[in-house]
């Protein structure tokens, strides 16, 4: 009684997967039997309860953006040096363009410097933010500034100034890399308190600077110049409390 | 197909490459949760496992050489998945049965009010099969791949496909409560 047919080549037929013939066949053997029928109709019946159900489930939004982050970042940081040397001929054609522009437009004013330092400083607190988020904080973990110093050796071309500032209330946790604004940079983490305070570091040419502060969306940020490192600091700790990092830092 | 995950890899991709890795293969992000949410029953899980196998995929990209996008990382979707599986089941054998720990979340009343019926029946019933039926149902009704996408993702011999989702479909319908007569009275 049980038809082979309505096991195996039913599913074939209804998936579209027979070839010509073969689909030919089985559909003059349909016409001679109930038992295909019936189970190629309770095919259709399951699929439309699969449809109407909708189980397929498509990632959140929020994730998606997290990891299109992840993956953005890693490449950011991995391919910066075999890039290097066709990208940034380019980056460097359209930087010398886009600067003769603006240099014929308008001399430095006050007001640009500002709005490009608020620009530096929000992406200093997306990066900060980014590293908060589970399992981003620290590439390299460790309480030892002979270990975290170290680890950057041959990850960044230059070496940052690693100190544990524990006794002083701001115990070193570990350090990172991170890119911000294009460029690859030592990020190290302190605790303060409850508070992760990230430092990001980067050579300059420019000459030393007095610390500027500032605070975006309540994340305070600090900013400044010395013998040829760019730091910026931030947290949501206090405003007195990444003053006093700084000055630890410049002693 | 070549198994995409054997070999040390990459950790760089050339800029050339890392387009080709954004048009190619980001389109299929969600195909890739979707799997992934199926065989491991959670969303949380479906998250890290999307996010494990992405960067897989990333660092084995030069072994990609062209074809078909979607198959190539839903089969390491899968494979990382059932790493996933293997080595719960190893922990969870270890420790005592948790329910807080290995127990399935129910779907949310929110969920329920908006699909009714329908949906939580057929998520529970689809969560119900073994991994390798599940698996098929997915890949053919929910991502509606051909057999021959199937076979590659699943490494399923391609003559065989045709039967595992017969024996598949036979379960969900029986689960589902409406089984042809001849199902229910034969079993499985």
């Amino acid at each position: 009684m049980a038809c082979e047919r309505a096991d195996t080549l039913v599913h074939g037929y209804f998936d579209n997967e027979l070839d010509a013939l073969r689909a030919a066949e089985f559909e003059s053997h349909l016409e001679q039997c109930s038992e295909c029928v019936a189970a190629l109709d309770a095919l259709e019946s399951l699929r439309s309860t699969i449809n109407v159900a909708q189980p397929y489930e498509k990632m959140s939004p929020a994730f998606r953006k997290k990891l299109l982050a992840d993956l953005h970042v890693k490449a950011a940081t991995v391919s910066f040096p075999s890039r290097a040397k066709t990208d940034w001929r380019w980056l460097a054609v359209a930087a010398a363009f886009l600067l003769l522009i603006y240099g014929g437009w308008r001399v430095a004013s006050l007001n640009r410097v500002d709005s490009r330092e608020t620009l530096m400083a929000s992406k200093i607190v997306d990066a900060h933010l980014r590293s908060l988020q589970p399992g981003h904080l620290e590439d390299v973990i460790s309480t030892d500034q002979h270990t975290v110093k170290p680890w950057f050796d041959g990850k960044v071309d230059f070496a940052p100034p690693v100190r544990d500032f524990t006794e002083q209330g701001f115990p070193l946790q570990g350090g990172r890399l991170d890119v911000v604004d294009n460029r690859t940079v030592a990020a190290l983490v302190y605790g303060r308190r409850k508070h992760v305070v990230n430092v990001f570091v980067w050579p300059t040419s420019e000459k030393d600077a007095a610390p500027r502060t500032g605070s975006i969306q309540g994340y305070q940020w600090i900013d400044w110049r010395k013998q040829g490192m760019e730091f910026y600091a931030v947290s949501d700790a206090s405003a007195p409390d990444l003053q006093q990092l700084q000055r630890l830092f410049s002693n | 197909m070549s198994n995409p995950v054997q070999g040390k890899g990459s950790d760089v991709l050339d800029s050339q490459e890392q387009v080709r890795f954004e048009t190619l293969v980001l389109p299929h992000l969600d195909a890739a949760f979707n799997l992934a949410r199926w065989l491991l029953r959670s969303r949380a899980d479906a998250e890290d496992a999307a996010q494990e196998a992405l960067l897989r995929a990333y660092r084995f990209f030069y072994g990609f050489h062209g074809g078909d996008a979607r198959a190539w990382l839903l089969q390491i979707v899968r494979n990382t998945c059932y790493t996933w599986l293997d080595k719960n089941r190893k922990a969870k054998d270890m420790t005592e049965f948790n329910e807080e720990v290995h127990g399935l979340p129910s779907p949310s009343p929110e969920t329920l009010a908006i699909a009714g019926n329908d949906r939580d029946r057929l998520s529970e019933a689809l969560k119900a099969l073994p991994p390798r039926y599940r698996e098929v149902i997915v890949l053919r009704e929910l991502e509606g791949c051909s057999y021959k996408e199937i076979a590659s993702i699943t490494s399923i011999p391609i003559g065989t496909v045709m039967s595992t989702l017969s024996r598949a479909r036979r379960q969900l319908q029986m689960a589902l409560g409406n089984a042809a007569p001849k199902e229910a009275t034969h079993g499985v």
